[in-house]
């Protein structure tokens, strides 16, 4: 990989023992090395993919940019006011020594001053986010809106209550089911940072509305819109909620 | 080997504490640098935030360390201003100062690979087999490749100097696993084997180090009874013999010579001294009775 092509083209008898070995010893060792950088490589390829419950701290970078500028030191963990930051340990699926955070354990409270991202040396977390709505961790998803208690007729609204920017990011919708009862869905809107606080207060055991990677729930929609929107002038979190006219969605 | 017992004659000669002075302040450094990036997560006292790959001084001072920063260069990113302060900060101590003290004086794998060492020579193993030490020298723009072709800071998922310190201060993982198998590799499959074979990342301070100050020097080399206690404790042994036994200077300027000392404590005819590289008067008819 590196020289091993060294070694060729030189006449044998030219060369005393002690070169010999040492010209075959440096082509050795490059082939090793070579074997080396791709087994890492092969190692990388598969430690790197992120599990959708773990979520980055805000402003960070896209997944593949983050992965070349975080250096693992752990900073924005330290800046953290709350347990939320943590750094991956060795062999625990997510990318070694990198931060992220459990919206179910631990959510973002979303500091206004985002001391995380003021912590990091390198530009991992951006240094462009000054407001902390702009942060795109995420987005909530209602991941399995049978078991959702609201979508069941009952009065729950806890994820809509826990929202910090409530009736921007998640909104009740009227809901007409066949059958002629009324109920609310929990709708996530542009708006959504990805902090995790829906995710943590929802109430059923394993929680339905979840805050997934942006990447995977939007793809690159995510950052095309957000990429309009900044040329329109016009950030989803600033604006106020559009209450939807009472228009039944049916799936 | 003789039958003579290593370190018997330094210790007949000059005492316990000037045998093992220089392997004592080495150990309080280590302990000093584990404690400063320990101290806060332990008991709150923020000396050292973060980790080894970049952390703040006292809550002012940016440290980063320049391999990490060159592996995150290779894979596409431009670190921010403060990153790049300290590395450069970082770097101009170890390129002036000695590239590979970082190995021998702050480095949290070198007690389990010294423990190795001495273990293995306690214990008589001589299995094994002998590497080039080019390896690592290979295994450098190996993984600088591969940080490049991935996108990504490769070495880091695996790098246990880091991931040491790192473990240490955020919680371990399976890291204590990965250092168990240093600790065994070094101990039953190659002497001194990562330090002194393997590590990509004392490759990198190596090659910093390359015209740093801080050096020894063989300077009474004509009193050397050849009892090869020297050689026994280097961790490097190759960078001994062209300044002890060579014609040239006395001074080792093998850019792998971690500057220990270790050298420096068990040569029992005070042979060796620490000094600056350009210190290469010779003490010659100094052979004592």
């Amino acid at each position: 990989m590196d020289d091993s092509g060294k070694h060729g083209g030189t006449s044998r008898s030219f060369l005393d023992a002690g070169r010999r070995k040492f010209l075959l010893q440096g082509a050795g060792s490059a082939c090793a090395a070579g074997v080396a950088g791709l087994g890492l490589m092969a190692h990388v390829q598969r430690a790197r993919a992120l599990p959708s419950q773990a979520l980055r701290p805000p402003g960070a970078l896209p997944e593949a940019d983050f992965d070349a500028a975080c250096v693992r030191c752990g900073l924005c963990v330290r800046a953290c006011p709350f347990t939320t930051l943590n750094l991956a340990p060795a062999g625990g699926g997510i990318p070694v020594g990198t931060p992220y955070f459990e919206a179910r354990s631990v959510p973002c409270e979303m500091c206004t001053d985002i001391p995380c991202k003021a912590a990091c040396p390198t530009g991992a977390l951006a240094p462009g986010l000054d407001d902390i709505a702009q942060a795109r961790m995420g987005v909530a998803v209602l991941a399995d809106p049978e078991r959702c208690l609201s979508l069941q007729g009952m009065r729950c609204d806890a994820c809509f209550q826990a929202c910090p920017l409530k009736g921007k990011a998640i909104t009740m919708e009227r809901l007409h089911k066949p059958g002629g009862m009324t109920v609310f869905i929990p709708s996530v809107h542009a708006a959504c940072t990805g902090c995790g606080k829906c995710e943590h207060d929802c109430v059923p055991q394993v929680a339905v509305i979840r805050v997934m990677p942006a990447a995977q729930v939007r793809g690159e929609l995510e950052r095309g819109r957000r990429r309009s929107e900044a040329a329109l002038g016009m950030p989803p979190a600033d604006s106020p909620a559009v209450s939807a006219p009472p228009r039944p969605k049916t799936r | 080997m003789s039958a003579r017992p290593f370190l018997a004659d330094a210790l007949a000669r000059k005492g316990r504490w000037l045998s093992y002075r220089w392997l004592i302040l080495r150990r309080l450094s280590q302990c000093l640098v584990l404690a400063g990036f320990l101290a806060g997560p332990c008991c709150g006292v923020w000396i050292l935030e973060g980790d080894l790959a970049s952390s703040l001084l006292l809550g002012q001072l940016p440290l980063a360390d320049p391999f990490t920063f060159v592996q995150s260069l290779a894979a596409g990113h431009s670190p921010a201003p403060r990153a790049m302060l300290g590395a450069a900060l970082v770097a101009a101590g170890y390129l002036l100062v000695g590239g590979r003290l970082f190995c021998a004086w702050a480095c949290p794998i070198n007690p389990v690979t010294d423990l190795a060492g001495w273990l293995r020579r306690r214990l008589g193993i001589k299995s094994g087999f002998m590497p080039s030490r080019h390896f690592r020298l290979a295994l450098l723009p190996a993984c600088l490749l591969a940080a490049w072709l991935t996108g990504s800071l490769a070495w880091e998922y695996v790098n246990p100097v880091t991931g040491l310190m790192r473990g240490l201060a955020f919680g371990m993982g399976w890291t204590g696993g990965l250092v168990g198998a240093i600790f065994l590799f070094d101990l039953f499959v190659v002497q001194r084997g990562w330090c002194g074979h393997v590590c990509p990342m004392g490759a990198f301070y190596g090659l910093l180090g390359k015209s740093a100050v801080l050096r020894v020097s063989a300077s009474r080399r004509s009193a050397c009874t050849d009892c090869m206690d020297c050689f026994t404790a280097c961790p490097e042994p190759q960078v001994i013999r062209p300044a002890l036994k060579g014609k040239g200077t006395p001074v080792i300027l093998d850019s792998n010579c971690t500057t220990c000392g270790r050298c420096v404590d068990v040569c029992g005819e005070k042979v060796f001294h620490l000094t600056h590289r350009l210190d290469r008067k010779l003490d010659e008819d100094v052979r004592s009775a």
